[in-house]
């Protein structure tokens, strides 16, 4: 049997119209009659799917166009051409009766009542969504229980700290049970122990309900606690959409060695040990820290042999190469092929 | 209809958590009521009548032209402006409600606190100071009912235009205040419609901004006969239907061309 897609995205475009100011007072005076108006694609025809219960990391750098990929996926923004279907529906079209289907926590916005008491948002949400008492009592007992905010239901919001806050937001994403998640930044500004209790939570109504989660976050430990497949976005485009492990073992192959020496030689002489090579050199001249990024494992014992015949080490390190490494060499190469 | 009963609830809850204003809110009313009194006794100096209004009648006419307005008036226009701007609103949209069927509830919940914790003290109050005269007649009442009611709608409606307007011109604390004045003026708070010379009130006739402080006021200080309350009502109903059109039309464009502020 097929497994149904949560998610279907084909040929994906949204366009702003931007305008540019003329520079100078005589630009200012032209700029009242006429501007210089720029249509600025920032989703650029893109395709993806997702298969319901997956956990999919939604990576990119600022402005490549996750938020506003998030914002048509809940309906919220028109697309400018392209198809969208989620949960078997088109999200803008019928927006009333889809987002139900939906919880969405936008971290760095609130969606509880400021003035109020969290229990108070809760009830409301829980009209709103027309969630039954016998439903509510059996879930969210547990999500409550479960992330730990019992004893911040009688406060008003805003006496909440942003790790409470946080968790609170989640709970009420919750209310309605979704078969599928959005969460935009959910762990941003949050100190490890939260972060942690959330990450936990997540994979456990993953594997509870089945819940399909779609995230996006610039915290890569985030996406590699929870997600198995990653798709990376930028400038509008999906340049890599795939299992995290094999973005890994293709571009996370190689060490980085670090050397500090008794004594310390030039940076040229230590790059001519290795001549004819594929190792790159760079120095921290702060901390007079040589590192060596090697691309190919069978090279780093020979890069040490040749190293310590030459100079005196003092202290020696091998690292592997970071998730976020990786990305940063995605970006800078512009694509992943 | 469950949640927008709960919505009012809330509304309400959000009005006691900020007792000040509310303090607050009913020495500013019961000062305007004093200034306007004061100022129209000036005025009517030994008069006993000016253009068919007595006295009496005035007075009555100023005092429940601003009890009135704590029922009708709100600050939604201002609200989803802030929301609009700060990018709120797309928490707005991810929920399975009319957004501005939600904010008119809001402005509902305000309105019925402000009803019974302001206007109906209030109006004690006054009662005692100022030579109000209420009538007793249940016809007038249930008519002064009708006719707030649709006094809210109306204003409220009028402020869901300005408040859409955020979408197209970004920034319009501008329009905000300048709406607040028009209605002040032209609705017959400051000043009864009959009171505006003859050009002014034709051209009145055409605009709905009576329908919200003019049209119950005099209802209730028995300045209309039974026929020109009932035609009144009608008018105001027909403003309601009408004002539907131009925020469905703007709300559909301003849907198309949301730009969420702020990422």
């Amino acid at each position: 049997m097929k497994m149904k897609n949560a998610i279907e995205v084909e040929n994906l475009r949204k366009e702003f119209k931007g305008y540019s100011s003329r520079s100078g007072l005589k630009g200012a005076f032209r700029d009242l009659f006429t501007r210089n108006y720029k249509i600025v694609p920032a989703v650029n025809d893109i395709s993806f799917s997702v298969k319901q219960g997956e956990m999919v990391g939604y990576i990119g750098e600022n402005g490549a166009g996750k938020s506003t990929t998030i914002k048509m996926l809940t309906g919220i923004l028109t697309p400018t051409s392209g198809r969208i279907m989620v949960n078997g529906m088109n999200p803008h079209q019928e927006r009333e009766r889809f987002v139900q289907t939906i919880g969405v926590v936008f971290g760095q916005r609130s969606q509880l009542w400021w003035d109020i008491a969290v229990q108070e948002s809760f009830r409301l949400l829980k009209k709103v969504y027309k969630v039954s008492d016998a439903h509510y009592n059996e879930h969210m007992n547990h999500v409550i229980k479960t992330l730990d905010i019992e004893p911040l239901l009688d406060k008003p919001v805003r006496k909440l700290s942003l790790g409470q806050r946080m968790r609170c937001e989640l709970a009420a994403a919750l209310i309605h049970n979704p078969p599928l998640l959005f969460l935009d930044e959910p762990t941003i500004g949050l100190d490890v122990l939260v972060k942690l209790k959330i990450r936990e939570f997540l994979k456990e109504i993953n594997e509870k309900y089945n819940t399909t989660i779609l995230l996006t976050t610039h915290d890569l430990s985030d996406i590699e606690a929870l997600c198995q497949r990653v798709i990376m976005l930028d400038e509008g485009n999906i340049i890599y959409d795939g299992a995290l492990n094999s973005l890994k073992e293709k571009w996370g192959e190689g060490k980085e060695l670090q050397f500090q020496f008794l004594k310390d030689p030039e940076l040229n002489a230590v790059q001519n040990l290795t001549r004819g090579m594929p190792v790159y050199w760079e120095l921290d001249e702060k901390k007079m820290v040589f590192s060596a990024m090697i691309e190919d494992n069978e090279l780093v014992s020979r890069t040490i042999a040749k190293v310590a015949e030459a100079y005196q080490i003092r202290d020696m390190k091998i690292n592997e190469i970071s998730t976020e490494e990786i990305i940063r060499n995605i970006y800078e190469k512009g694509s992943v092929s | 209809m469950d949640k927008y009963i709960e919505m009012i609830r809330i509304r309400f809850l959000m009005m006691l958590a900020y007792r000040t204003n509310y303090y607050t809110g009913i020495l500013i009313y019961a000062i305007n009521i004093g200034a306007y009194y004061f100022l129209w006794a000036a005025i009517y100096g030994h008069k006993t009548q000016i253009e068919g209004l007595s006295v009496v009648q005035m007075t009555t006419y100023v005092a429940i032209a601003w009890m009135a307005r704590a029922f009708y008036f709100n600050n939604i226009d201002r609200e989803m402006a802030v929301e609009i701007m700060e990018g709120k609103v797309a928490v707005e949209l991810i929920r399975p409600y009319s957004y501005l069927m939600m904010k008119t509830m809001q402005g509902l919940g305000e309105g019925i606190f402000r009803l019974f914790f302001f206007s109906v003290p209030g109006m004690l109050i006054v009662s005692f100071i100022f030579p109000v005269k209420f009538t007793w007649n249940p016809a007038v009442w249930g008519l002064f009912a009708v006719s707030i009611v649709l006094s809210f709608l109306i204003n409220t409606q009028l402020n869901l235009l300005t408040g859409i307007t955020t979408f197209f011109l970004f920034n319009n604390s501008g329009l905000i205040r300048a709406k607040r004045v028009v209605i002040d003026l032209f609705s017959g708070l400051l000043l009864p419609i009959s009171f505006f010379p003859g050009w002014a009130q034709g051209i009145m006739k055409y605009l709905p901004f009576q329908g919200i402080s003019y049209i119950p006021s005099m209802i209730f200080s028995n300045g209309f006969t039974r026929q020109a309350a009932f035609h009144a009502i009608l008018e105001q109903a027909i403003w309601v239907i009408i004002l539907v059109l131009p925020i469905q039309v703007l709300w559909s464009l301003a849907k198309k061309q949301l730009v969420i502020q702020g990422g």
